[in-house]
């Protein structure tokens, strides 16, 4: 299913609505490399409360997506994996290192503005 | 109550309906909780390594009783290339693939048991169970 991506200033917001299958998460992928560019976005949220199951491929590909999106300029914060997800993720051994991952939609973003901030004030 | 049910791996889009079932079949027989992310998880890695290595094969879920433990048990059947080396197969990391190489490994991990036979040339079956608390 297709993941509605939404403009919040310069941010965007993906809000996952329904169980992912490994074409639409990189539907989700290229999307967000696209809508970057085209809003000139310096943050990106991807809210996956609704994805029951968070295996070794959706991973890889919200990883890979974060380290494509930092290329691009933008940061990216995973928000809303549920207890159960992240305790068989922490069993099958997968991280999300190096990625931003906040509570729920409101961490995410506040998460967001404190990272634009320091940004701020070191000049960049 | 559905006790056996198969599901057609033919694509990535399978692997979602796999899990959906494992889901409902191991809600019926009374897991909860985590234990149902952990098997639908566990599925997921499994349906995968099928797609990924194999194009085509199939998933079987069923009940399992044992020794007094009842639970669920899940099959992952292909015939595809086989496994020539499982034990590297097993080896969390390694992949032959383009994935991190955590899915047949984890799939162990959360599940009480799994076994693989398989034979170069001749496909694939994991069979993996988990057990009620």
């Amino acid at each position: 299913m297709h993941v509605p991506i939404l403009k919040q200033g310069d941010c965007l917001i993906a809000s996952v609505q329904s169980v992912l299958s490994d074409a639409d998460l990189l539907q989700l992928r290229d999307d967000l490399a696209d809508r970057v560019g085209q809003f000139r976005s310096r943050g990106v949220i991807i809210d996956v409360t609704v994805l029951d199951v968070i295996d070794s491929f959706a991973t890889r590909t919200l990883r890979a997506v974060a380290h494509m999106l930092k290329l691009r300029g933008a940061e990216t914060v995973i928000v809303g994996i549920q207890p159960d997800v992240a305790f068989a993720m922490v069993q099958l051994g997968l991280t999300l290192e190096g990625v931003g991952t906040a509570l729920d939609l409101e961490e995410g973003l506040a998460y967001l503005d404190r990272l634009s901030k320091k940004n701020l004030k070191h000049g960049k | 109550m559905e006790s056996e049910v198969r599901v057609p791996i033919d694509s990535a889009a399978d692997i979602v309906m796999a899990r959906q079932k494992g889901r409902t079949l191991a809600t019926e027989l009374g897991f909860d909780g985590s234990d149902l992310t952990l098997i639908a998880t566990a599925i997921s890695e499994v349906a995968r390594n099928i797609v990924t290595h194999a194009k085509s094969g199939e998933i079987l879920l069923a009940a399992s009783n044992h020794g007094g433990k009842r639970g669920i048990s899940i099959i992952a059947r292909d015939e595809g290339p086989g496994i020539a080396d499982v034990a590297r197969a097993m080896q969390y990391g390694y992949s032959t693939g383009k994935g991190l190489g955590v899915g047949l490994p984890g799939a162990k991990w959360l599940m009480d048991e799994f076994e693989i036979e398989t034979k170069v040339g001749n496909g694939t079956k994991v069979t993996m169970k988990k057990w009620l608390k």
